[in-house]
C-alpha cells in the first residue's frame, strides 16, 4: 500500500507533485497537435488540388510530397526541420556577428513539422474525398452558372467532408501520437515532461503509464468529436 | 550546390544501419503476426471474458504513441530488474534490441488483429457452412478454408502495416540502437549538411518501402491469378 501513497503523492497536485506539470504539457500536446493538424489541413488541401491538377508539374510535385513524407520515418522529417532549420539560422547569425549555434523555436518546429508530416496524409483523405463527391453535383454547378470557386465553396467541400471525416479522424490520431516525437527536439510537452519526471524521480514507469492514459484519454475524447462531426455532416442523409 | 562526393561518403555508412532495421522489421512483424493471428482468433468466440481484455489491449496499444510503448518498457519495466530477475525474465528487458522487438511486436499484435479480425469476417460464410456440411472438423476448416481466404485478403493493409513497422522501427534510435535514422542522426550532428543527409537516408527507406510494395503486390496477383487487373 505504500508504493500506491507513493504514486499518489508523486502524481498529486500538491507542493512537489508533478500532476499539475503533466496536465500543462498535455495542453502543449493538445496545443502542438491541433496546430498541425490545420497546417496540415492546409497543405493536404494543397496537395490533393495539385494531385487533381490536369498540369504535369503540380501533380508531379504533390506526388512527390505525398511518397516522401508518407514513406520516410518521421523522426528523420523532424531531424532535418530542426538541424535543418538551425544550421541555417546558426549561419545566418554568423554573418551578423553571433558566435555559436542557434536553435530554431521548439513549438514552432513541432507545428510546422507535423503540419509537412500530416499535410501528405491529408492529401490523400482530401483527394479520395473529392473523387467520391457525385459528378452529377459538378454538372449542376455549371448548370446553375456559378464559378470554379463558388462551386467549390458552396456544393463540392461541404459534400467532400463527408467522405473526407473518417479518414481525418485516423490523420488526428496518427498526429496525437507523432507529437510525441517532438520531444527529441526539447520541446516540454507531454513526453518530455514525463522523460524529466521519470530522471527526477527514478520512477520511470509510474510517469510512461501516466503519459500513456493522458494520450489515450485526449485519443478517445477527441475520437468522439470526429465522430459527432461525422454524424452532422451526413444528418438528413441516407447512406449504407 | 549538390555535393555528390558527399552523397558516395555518406550512403554506405547510412547502409550499414540496414540490416538493423531489417532485423527489427523481420523479428517485429513475425512476432506481431502470429500474436495477432492468437489474438483475432480468440475474439471468434462470444465468450466476453476473452474479448474484453483484447479489445481493452489493443485499444491501448494503438491509442498511445510507440515512443511511450518503448519508454515504458524498457526504461518503466528496467525499475523492477529484482523482480524480472527472480523469474527469469531480465535478459530480455536489459537489452535495448529486444525491448524494442518487444515494444514493436506487441504495438504489431494490436494493429494487425484489428486486420485479421476483419480479414476473418469477410470469409463467406457459405464456404464455412459448406466444410461443416462435408464432415470437416472445426481445426481442418480453419486450416483449409478460413485463413488461406483470410490472409489473402489481408495483404494489401497487411502491406500498410509493414511500411509502418519499417518507419516504427526507426523511434528504436531513441533507445540507442544505430539502425539508419539514428546513423543519419549521427551524421547530421557531426557535419551540418541535415538535408543532404535527409535526402540520403530518405532515399534508402523509399527504396525500401517500393521493394516491399512491389513484393507484396506481386504476390497478391500470384494468389489472385483468376481476378482481371485493370
Amino acid at each position: 500500500m505504500t508504493y500506491m501513497t507513493n504514486i499518489m503523492h508523486i502524481l498529486g497536485f500538491q507542493q512537489g507533485g508533478w500532476g499539475a506539470a503533466l496536465l500543462a504539457a498535455s495542453s502543449v500536446t493538445l496545443a502542438l497537435s491541433v496546430l498541425g493538424f490545420i497546417l496540415g489541413a492546409a497543405l493536404g488541401a494543397t496537395a490533393a488540388a495539385g494531385r487533381l491538377s490536369s498540369r504535369r508539374v503540380p501533380a508531379w510535385l504533390a506526388h512527390v510530397y505525398g511518397t516522401v513524407f508518407r514513406g520516410v520515418p518521421d523522426l528523420l522529417t523532424i531531424y532535418l526541420l530542426y538541424y535543418g532549420g538551425s544550421i541555417a539560422l546558426t549561419q545566418i547569425g554568423t554573418l551578423f556577428g553571433s558566435d555559436g549555434f542557434v536553435g530554431l523555436p521548439t513549438f514552432a518546429t513541432g507545428v510546422l513539422a507535423i503540419g509537412i508530416i500530416s499535410g501528405a496524409y491529408q492529401g490523400e483523405v482530401y483527394r479520395g474525398a473529392y473523387q467520391a463527391v457525385d459528378r452529377g453535383q459538378f454538372e449542376a454547378c455549371k448548370a446553375l452558372g456559378l464559378s470554379r470557386y463558388q462551386s467549390l465553396r458552396l456544393v463540392i467541400v461541404p459534400q467532400l467532408m463527408r467522405h473526407a471525416l473518417p479518414g481525418l479522424g485516423n490523420v488526428w490520431q496518427l498526429v496525437l501520437k507523432d507529437s510525441a516525437l517532438i520531444s527529441v527536439i526539447g520541446l516540454v510537452e507531454l513526453m518530455r515532461q514525463a522523460q524529466i519526471g521519470a530522471g527526477s524521480t527514478r520512477e520511470p514507469f509510474i510517469f510512461y503509464i501516466a503519459a500513456a492514459a493522458l494520450y489515450f484519454v485526449i485519443a478517445v475524447v477527441t475520437a468522439s468529436v470526429f465522430r459527432f462531426s461525422e454524424a452532422r455532416a451526413w444528418r438528413g442523409m441516407v447512406h449504407a | 550546390m549538390i555535393d555528390f562526393a558527399f552523397f558516395l561518403e555518406i550512403i554506405p555508412v547510412l547502409l550499414a544501419g540496414l540490416p538493423l532495421t531489417l532485423l527489427l522489421t523481420t523479428a517485429s512483424m513475425v512476432i506481431g503476426f502470429f500474436l495477432a493471428l492468437l489474438l483475432a482468433l480468440a475474439q471468434q468466440g462470444n465468450r466476453r471474458i476473452v474479448i474484453w481484455p483484447i479489445r481493452a489491449f489493443v485499444a491501448v496499444f494503438r491509442g498511445t504513441p510507440l515512443l511511450v510503448q518503448i519508454f515504458l518498457i524498457y526504461y518503466g519495466l528496467g525499475q523492477f530488474r529484482p523482480s524480472l530477475q527472480a523469474i527469469g525474465i531480465w535478459w530480455l528487458f536489459r537489452e535495448p534490441h529486444w525491448c524494442a522487438i518487444v515494444a514493436l511486436s506487441l504495438n504489431e499484435a494490436a494493429y494487425g488483429s484489428e486486420i485479421l479480425r476483419g480479414a476473418i469476417k469477410a470469409v463467406p460464410r457459405g464456404l464455412t457452412e459448406a466444410a461443416t456440411a462435408s464432415g470437416m472438423s472445426k481445426l481442418l476448416t480453419l486450416r483449409l478454408i478460413v485463413l488461406p481466404l483470410a490472409l489473402r485478403q489481408a495483404i494489401p493493409n497487411y502491406t500498410n502495416e509493414i511500411i509502418l513497422m519499417v518507419k516504427g522501427t526507426s523511434l528504436a534510435s531513441i533507445i540507442t540502437l544505430m539502425e539508419i535514422t539514428g546513423i543519419a542522426q549521427g551524421l547530421i550532428s557531426q557535419t551540418y549538411r541535415a538535408v543532404e543527409v535527409f535526402v540520403a537516408a530518405g532515399a534508402i527507406y523509399l527504396a525500401l518501402n517500393f521493394a516491399i510494395i512491389s513484393a507484396l503486390n506481386a504476390l497478391e496477383t500470384r494468389l489472385t491469378p483468376y481476378r482481371v487487373r485493370a
